[in-house]
């Protein structure tokens, strides 16, 4: 969205330079390797975590999927979305009403099977992404945010009148539990045990939750690097420019809208699994507000407009952070005070990720994504003459 | 008819007041290019100062102190923050604002907790009747405040030193600065005034005839919706955020009657909407063009 958010692909080496190719290899390798020993750890994880700090992870998981979704709008292609919760809502609710027990006279459901539901929830959402192109293909900049605000309102009348797909505001309705091809992700179905330590409900929703990250993942890296997210970056840094280039402005913004709708989306239903239960907010402030819709953009802006990793990052501060303090606190007997004026996990985490984005803009644009590029270029990469 | 002619006299009423927030954002942004998204967390602090002071001062000094206390808040983001980054571009100091609204709200809304204090003068909850239709007393202080400030606002606008500098900078902040104008003078005062007239609207929202509801998170959420009216009228067009402010606060009243209470917030932005996909500078922005 800035001409300060720096661009997710490395920059060549500057012209008359000789190749630094075997340097770069190794750096790429190295790089991989930390990815591989990453996923390692979190795989590992569920066997040394009890359930409560899974359940964090899962949190801060949601927050992840989430968050890339903002970053391939907001900081690859430049469009600046207040809507992000919209589509949350979309996602939940598209999960809940295909996933539904049909037949049930106060709810509409569909009953379709579990795992192709969570297809139909983040298609849903990409649609409705879509359908906002038209908007937001006419608007720019600050304009655009403020409209896609106006998303974040709809989607609250939606919950509140829509009692038939929502369930209303005062009871809100169950998701079916999830599975896929027929294993449950709940403490039912064959005992199932790793070295020792039981898989249930627990363990198997932070696998769920992390192969969804992994996807998610891969997939927003691949766009970034290929010819999409080239043409979104040339629609962010000039319209105009990138139209003469041959760039469809109007079908990279839209596709862009789309797809972080869909990641959206799939955060949405995947918020709904986690809560085990859809209920629509009563005022702007709630699971699907406006709140929502800021600490996305907190995500995205600490941990670096545009940057996929840094993405996850921001998920991991902003959403891990109420978790986090509040486990410890039970043990620790923080946060024990109750009633007015009282400082809750949640209130905390809001003044660290406020006073983060007001840090990030005034003393680093690029956010932690550009810290860390810098402590990994001094580390493994000859510095380029522009560098020195 | 008679119901038609009391939800336009209040909704006037109510606009007035948007309108009032709606002129605080287009100064801001005609003055620095940024939008202020902090504009809530200022209403909300004008707000509490008067909870924390009305009960020495009374509630006249009380209300002062409120809305010049907002005003060196709206003051204080700028010179601590927004001044020290003038490099960064505007959206990216649209989006620092965001931290500081985090920040502000929060903190306000825990000192509040439980306790949603009105702030309404004495006129607050005394509705009347003219010629069969009920009239509520705030929004028609509201209407004569308003239009009173806004008028004062448009005279310094055009005819004093700073309404000049100010249009100057927001013609050409180069050739402003290079004519002797001092810039961060000018984004200043824009501050300082956009904090005084939030400080001003707090005053007539967290009141029972408004909003029925004391000062909360509540009423930063009202005050998200002088966002439509300023956009609505277009973000750099001083007279367009008056009229915004008048639409804004009448649809919001028209409907809350004639479709459902959960549906006029919904609406207000709606029609914003609307108003974009035709014009998508809003109805009296000027429009960006570009050229190859």
């Amino acid at each position: 969205m800035s001409d300060s958010a720096v661009s997710e692909v490395d920059s060549p080496p500057a012209t008359g330079e000789p190749p630094v190719k075997p340097r770069r290899d190794v750096a790429k390798l190295v790089r991989t390797v930390a990815w591989l020993a990453l996923l390692v750890v979190l795989l590992a994880l569920p066997l040394y975590l009890d359930a409560a700090w899974l359940k964090a992870g899962q949190y801060m998981m949601i927050g992840g999927v989430g968050a890339i979704g903002l970053t391939l709008v907001v900081g690859q292609a430049g469009q600046l979305s207040l809507a992000h919760a919209f589509f949350l809502l979309a996602g939940a609710t598209a999960y809940t009403v295909l996933s539904g027990p049909a037949g049930d006279d106060r709810v509409i459901g569909f009953g379709l099977d579990p795992g192709l539901s969570l297809l139909g929830a983040v298609a849903v959402s990409a649609l409705l992404g879509l359908a906002f192109a038209p908007v937001a293909g006419r608007l720019r900049g600050i304009y655009l945010g403020v409209a896609s605000l106006a998303l974040v309102f709809l989607g609250l009348y939606f919950g509140q009148s829509a009692e038939e797909l929502t369930g209303g505001t005062s009871t809100g309705r169950a998701p079916a539990p999830f599975s896929l091809f027929g294993f449950p992700f709940t403490n039912d179905g064959p005992e199932i045990a790793l070295l020792g330590v039981p898989i249930r409900q627990a363990e198997r929703t932070w696998y769920l939750f992390l192969l969804l990250t992994v996807l998610a993942f891969v997939i927003a890296r691949g766009a970034v690097h290929s010819r999409v997210g080239r043409s979104w970056r040339a629609v962010r840094d000039n319209e105009a420019a990138a139209a003469v280039l041959g760039v469809s402005v109007l079908r990279a913004k839209a596709g862009a809208f789309a797809v972080s709708s869909a990641y959206g989306g799939l955060a949405g239903a995947m918020t709904v699994l986690w809560f085990d239960i859809l209920k629509p907010d009563e005022s702007e402030f709630g699971t699907y507000g406006i709140n929502v819709s800021i600490a996305y953009l907190a995500m995205v802006i600490i941990g670096g407009l545009g940057s996929v990793p840094g993405a996850l990052v921001g998920a991991l501060i902003v959403n891990g952070l109420p978790q986090v303090l509040a486990l410890y606190s039970a043990d620790l007997g923080w946060f024990s005070g109750t009633g007015d004026g009282a400082l809750t996990p949640i209130l905390v985490s809001s003044f660290v990720y406020g006073a983060a984005i007001i840090l990030v803009v005034l003393f680093e644009p690029g956010g932690l994504a550009a810290i860390g590029r810098r402590l990994t270029r001094k580390r493994i990469r000859r510095p380029t003459p522009e560098e020195k | 008819m008679n119901t038609f002619l009391q939800l336009t006299v209040n909704g006037l009423g109510k606009g007035a007041v948007f309108a009032l927030l709606a002129l605080g954002f287009v100064i801001i942004f005609k003055a620095t290019e940024v939008v202020n998204f902090a504009h809530g967390s200022l209403v909300l602090f004008g707000g509490y100062l008067v909870v924390v002071t009305r009960d020495a001062l009374g509630w006249v000094g009380a209300s002062l102190v409120g809305i010049v206390s907002a005003g060196l808040l709206g003051l204080l983001v700028e010179r601590l923050l927004l001044s020290r980054s003038r490099h960064a571009d505007a959206n990216s100091l649209a989006l620092l604002t965001i931290g500081v609204d985090v920040i502000v709200t929060e903190e306000i809304v825990r000192r509040l907790g439980v306790t949603l204090p009105f702030l309404g003068g004495a006129w607050d909850a005394q509705p009347f009747q003219v010629g069969g239709i009920t009239l509520f007393r705030t929004h028609l202080v509201a209407l004569v405040v308003a239009a009173i400030l806004i008028t004062a606002f448009w005279l310094a606008f055009k005819y004093s030193n700073w309404g000049v500098a100010m249009r100057a900078q927001a013609e050409n902040r180069e050739a402003a600065a290079l004519m002797g104008i001092r810039s961060s003078r000018v984004t200043a005062t824009a501050w300082l005034v956009a904090g005084l007239l939030a400080g001003v609207a707090v005053l007539f929202i967290a009141t029972q005839d408004f909003s029925g509801a004391g000062l909360s998170r509540g009423t930063h959420s009202i005050a998200l919706a002088a966002f439509p009216a300023a956009i609505l009228g277009g973000l750099d067009s001083t007279a367009g955020a008056v009229v915004g402010g008048l639409v804004v606060g009448l649809v919001e009243a028209l409907s809350a009657q004639y479709v459902s209470f959960d549906f006029s917030k919904s609406a207000v932005f709606l029609v914003m909407l609307v108003v974009l996909v035709v014009r998508p500078s809003g109805l009296f922005g000027t429009r960006e063009r570009t050229r190859v």
